[in-house]
């Protein structure tokens, strides 16, 4: 490939990052400096800070980005302990068990996300099927509910990284381990466990990341009570109209989401060999 | 090849001039739905009808601006005048809406403090914001609690009696806070720090007894028995109550006028300064004003209109109810609210996000 080619080829997704990308994010910038206004589009253009400070002050804000992260962490380790046997099974059952065993895992995806959250209203509403099967008491609009949405819709971004890690184990070193003396527990704890920390942490980073975000699925089967950033920022767009404050929200989110993915990029990487 | 193309668009923009549309933006459960396939079948213009549930919702995409819709409904105060003040309403062409002349004068002069000598916009129907109560099931549980007053809801003694039949409130900080200012003895328009430090604390107090934050919920809510007390508008109010005679299962719903006062609202016909189908809005506001028409979309929705000319139209039920037609004596306890400014809107929603999440 000569120069000039490998330019012009480049040249389609740089444009693409920046019509896709930086332009939104520029704007979203520019909004966030700006000073709200009653006319269309509702702010005046200009050079202020009094957004961003009033998010970074307003406990509401603060409390909002901290509920987030905690649900997020909270989701991303149910994800993983449920994931990871299933990974493990996945990449251990016969081969001609495997890909329907991983069509299944993406079969969800086949239904529009929305009406696979509103069956869930619907599962476990008073007089859905999980309460009147299990006698639970009322589900439908806590922190339970938000949770089994939060779970059932991520799950998958955890299994298929996991998968594709565990599924590359060399099986002798397991053998080995096992040949060496050790049980079972302990060649999973010191082998399988360090040897997927890559698919780990893809996993975590791609339920963890969005997850932070998250507007639907609170706002569908959590309560009131369950004002996550996410919301937070619709509502100051949409109820409130005030984009420089949504922006300004926007923003300081954008600064979390780039620091968490790259700390935990680092912690993962695979420990160099003994 | 030329001619060809020339052929095709012309086909296609006349296929467009025949596609005669009017896209609707209105509330939820406020029309009767025969009314659009009538229209259409006088006029050949097909509508779009599409619905908001809160005025905030309203307000969000008109001010994002290029909406698409031609016909839309905010309340009076404070989105109408907010919308005028804007420029993203038209003036309507007062000669284009011959029915026009059907409008109750006394009404609309209510409304010239919002939009001077009713250029921008015709009320379609108005109503009031109060409680409405299920009697037997509040009866029940909070056998001494004032049915008449704002108390039943904003007094914690009288709401955590009430709460285990389930309580419901309005998600809308525009429509509620201006209710909780008059029950605290305050006018409705304050907007003065203490006015909010006042209503937060009224409102973190009934906090813990509220079910459920509904935006145009509450009508399910209340006619199925789920909920027995919402703060809500009168026509939902009224829907629910007619809805549960229907389904005959003894529930009972009643609107409430409290005592104190309640904030009338009027939906305003009006049409955004960039809608694409300016002539078919005003063939629709003429068409909607017409009193057989509007006889029939009170009697869907149970909100007054403003043509007099309705009352002999009317079904005969809906003359002898009070929220329907307003005796004088509730008519005293109505009370109106003034434009608000961007600080104070930034102070009562940010207050609102505090009462939801509770803390």
């Amino acid at each position: 490939m000569t120069a000039a080619t490998r330019r012009w080829v480049l040249a389609v997704p740089t444009l693409w990052l920046i019509l896709l990308l930086v332009a939104p994010l520029a704007i979203v910038l520019l909004i966030a400096f700006a000073t709200p206004a009653d006319r269309i589009p509702p702010f005046s253009l200009g050079f202020t800070l009094d957004n961003l400070r009033l998010v970074a002050s307003d406990p509401l804000y603060r409390d909002a980005l901290l509920r987030s992260l905690r649900v997020a962490g909270i989701s991303t380790v149910i994800c993983l302990v449920m994931g990871f046997p299933a990974a493990l099974a996945i990449a251990r059952a016969p081969s001609r068990w495997r890909n329907a065993l991983l069509l299944a895992v993406m079969l969800p995806f086949w239904t529009g996300f929305l009406m696979r959250i509103n069956a869930w209203i619907g599962l476990l509403a008073d007089d859905g099927l999980i309460v009147r099967l299990l006698g639970t008491p009322h589900l439908l609009y806590t922190d339970t509910a938000m949770y089994i949405g939060m779970v059932y819709t991520y799950l998958p971004f955890m299994v298929l990284p996991l998968y594709a890690r565990l599924s590359r184990l060399d099986p002798t070193l397991m053998q080995a381990a096992a040949d060496l003396g050790a049980p079972p527990w302990r060649v999973f704890l010191r082998v399988i466990l360090p040897l997927s920390r890559p698919g780990i942490a893809a996993g975590a980073a791609l339920v963890f990341v969005p997850a932070i975000g998250e507007y639907v699925i609170p706002a569908l089967l959590g309560g009131p009570q369950a004002q996550l950033i996410g919301k937070v920022l619709w509502e100051e767009f949409f109820s409130n109209r005030d984009w420089p404050t949504a922006s300004a929200v926007a923003v300081w989110l954008l600064v979390v989401l780039i620091a968490i993915p790259a700390v935990v990029m680092r912690a993962a990487k695979v420990p160099p060999k003994r | 090849m030329i001619r060809w193309l020339l052929i095709f668009m012309a086909l296609a923009l006349s296929a467009r001039a025949q596609d005669r549309v009017v896209n609707i933006y209105n509330w939820t459960d406020y029309i009767d739905p025969s009314v659009l396939a009538d229209f259409t079948r006088e006029t050949g213009i097909k509508t779009r009808y599409d619905v908001f549930d809160s005025l905030e919702t309203l307000e969000a995409k008109l001010f994002a601006g290029h909406s698409g819709y031609d016909i839309v409904l905010p309340s009076n105060e404070p989105s109408f005048s907010r919308l005028i003040k804007a420029g993203a309403l038209t003036p309507i062409d007062r000669a284009k809406v011959p029915n026009w002349k059907n409008l109750d004068p006394v009404l609309m002069q209510r409304v010239e403090s919002s939009d001077k000598d009713n250029r921008h916009g015709a009320i379609y129907l108005w109503g009031s914001i109060g409680l409405g109560i299920n009697p037997d099931r509040i009866h029940a549980v909070a056998p001494d609690a004032p049915l008449n007053s704002w108390a039943l809801l904003l007094d914690p003694k009288w709401a955590k009696q009430v709460a285990p039949c389930g309580i419901i409130m309005m998600d809308s900080a525009i429509d509620v806070v201006p209710s909780v200012l008059r029950y605290l003895g305050r006018s409705p328009d304050g907007a003065t720090p203490e006015d909010f430090d006042a209503v937060s604390k009224a409102l973190m107090a009934i906090r813990p007894y509220i079910r459920e934050f509904a935006s145009g919920g509450a009508l399910e809510a209340l006619a199925t028995g789920q909920a027995c007390l919402a703060l809500d508008y009168s026509g939902d109010v009224d829907q629910a109550g007619a809805r549960a005679r229907e389904a005959g299962k003894g529930v009972n719903v009643t609107y409430v006028v409290p005592k104190e006062g309640a904030e009338i609202g009027f939906d305003m016909l009006s049409i955004p300064a960039d809608a694409p189908h300016k002539e078919e809005a005003l063939a629709f506001i003429d068409f909607v004003l017409r009193p057989d028409i509007m006889a029939r979309i009170t009697d869907a929705t149970r909100y007054p209109n403003a043509i007099p000319a309705t009352r002999a139209l009317v079904k005969t039920t809906l003359l002898d109810d009070p929220n329907v037609f307003p005796t004088d004596a509730v008519m005293q306890r109505f009370f109106t609210i003034g434009p608000s400014t961007q600080a104070a809107d930034r102070a009562r929603t940010r207050l609102w996000a505090r009462f939801k999440a509770g803390n």
